[in-house]
């Protein structure tokens, strides 16, 4: 095994473009796991760790570009306001030593169905801006990159550069099923994202299917019932009501119909879908009481 | 592979590392410093608990290549002038402490809160410590000690008179 430690962003993915077998390693939360157990031999480990720009974010014109090396940490603490789907997804990633330095980078190249971070990527429409020497950057939307069980879009000369988050125009919400809260891998999770300006709903399920997945229907569905313009900041604006439990419910069944989960140790399929059902039911909720709270202010 | 890195204020190599070894590997059995502890190898349970650049992490999923140039505190550089820090000796006298695997990540990682967190809650302690598992005593011992740790670096005269 080799020791790959660019210190520039050419010379990582001049790396990875003459070796595509090398790994990608930032945090080393879920690679040094599969070393360390001999699940994985890879022919040569691509630190990138050296790589600074990697661990910076910017915001432009409304959108948030997290380099792929930030770590949860630094989501926390400092991108709880402009991404707050996102923040709230970090904070229930493992613990305080995983979170300082487990990236959503590494998250995203490792494409677990569990990981934390893409539901709310999925719900607020995130995109993967990926790289490779040869092709130059393509930016593939988060409903487009998981692929399969741990599989992506990503090829194999092509490193993850950043993921580009639109900023929160509106609240969002992330929900996650498990034993504990710390120390724990999704039995199943949700996040949604109101986006008030374009009258949309986003949505993101974890750990309830091959790939984290859109609710492409129940968005639509509830992005047509939602009365977005209620409680208005206009004196004749209507009160905002609270949500009609017979449309809180078909939202759920939706977001449950579009999961296709599978038994295994953590939880049955018929586990995961009734959560997942339940936590669109609750994040809705939490979303559109404080949305009333927003537009009544 | 050579690696070389500051550990506890000195310059430290290590010959003919394997590329895939953790930064824990490479403390315990090339450095001698066996303080931090190997227990799940897999970022569960904290033992391995060091401060890396000044930030806790995990040992087992540090690959030794990326400590290279960069500063490790393990629980062996706790103690100053040969005192051992008011965390080490809360521990001691709380009773925090039975087989004493858990102790030595959960000395750096409360030795890191509290050097944030002057007068911490019971629940940024409990936050701050989720991830690290004790199977001897239950957590509430541990709890008497951050506790205790923190009154006496809030006000060090209760220090000398617990010394």
């Amino acid at each position: 095994m080799d020791f790959l430690r660019p210190t520039t962003w050419r010379e990582a993915l001049a790396a990875k473009a003459e070796r595509p077998g090398a790994l990608p390693l930032q945090g080393g939360t879920d690679v040094m796991v599969e070393i360390n157990f001999d699940v994985r031999r890879p022919e040569a480990l691509l630190d990138l760790t050296g790589v600074a720009e990697l661990r910076e974010w910017s915001v432009a014109g409304g959108v948030c570009r997290l380099g792929a090396g930030v770590t949860y940490a630094t989501v926390i603490d400092e991108l709880g306001g402009a991404l707050p789907g996102l923040a709230q997804a970090a904070r229930t990633v493992g613990s305080p030593q995983i979170r300082n330095r487990g990236t959503v980078g590494g998250n995203l190249g490792a494409a677990s169905p569990a990981g934390d971070s893409h539901p709310p990527l999925l719900a607020a429409g995130a995109a993967v801006e990926v790289e490779s020497r040869e092709r130059g950057i393509r930016t593939i939307p988060a409903d487009a990159f998981y692929l399969g069980v741990k599989r992506s879009a990503l090829e194999p000369d092509e490193l993850i550069r950043a993921v580009r988050v639109p900023v929160a125009a509106g609240p969002q919400y992330f929900s996650k099923v498990g034993t504990r809260n710390a120390m724990v891998i999704a039995v199943c999770s949700f996040a949604l994202a109101l986006h008030p300006q374009e009258r949309r709903v986003g949505t993101g399920i974890g750990s309830a299917a091959p790939t984290p997945l859109r609710a492409p229907e129940a968005e639509d569905f509830l992005s047509g019932e939602l009365d977005w313009d209620a409680g208005g900041p206009s004196p004749s604006g209507r009160p905002a009501k609270g949500l009609d439990a017979g449309l809180l419910r078909r939202f759920g069944e939706l977001c449950a119909a579009a999961a296709a989960p599978i038994d295994d140790v953590r939880g049955t399929a018929a586990y995961r879908r009734h959560a997942v059902a339940v936590m669109a039911r609750r994040t809705l909720t939490w979303a559109w009481d404080d949305h009333r709270g927003r537009r009544a202010a | 592979m050579r690696v070389t890195f500051t550990v506890n204020g000195r310059e430290e190599s290590a010959d003919d590392v394997w590329e895939g070894e953790s930064l824990l590997y490479v403390l315990r059995e090339r450095l001698g410093l066996p303080g931090s502890k190997n227990a799940c190898e897999q970022g569960e349970c904290g033992s391995c608990t060091v401060y890396l650049d000044g930030t806790p992490v995990c040992a087992c999923l540090v690959a030794a290549g990326q400590a290279q140039g960069r500063r490790v505190r393990t629980v062996e550089g706790l103690a100053e002038g040969g005192r051992l820090d008011p965390v080490q000796e809360a521990f001691m006298e709380c009773g925090a402490v039975q087989c004493g695997f858990c102790t030595p990540g959960l000395l750096v990682q409360a030795h890191d809160l509290l050097s944030r967190v002057a007068r911490p809650s019971d629940a940024e302690i409990r936050e701050a410590l989720a991830g690290n598992l004790c199977r001897c005593t239950g957590y509430e011992k541990i709890l008497d000690a951050v506790r205790l740790a923190a009154e006496r670096k809030a006000d060090p005269a209760r220090g000398e008179a617990g010394a």
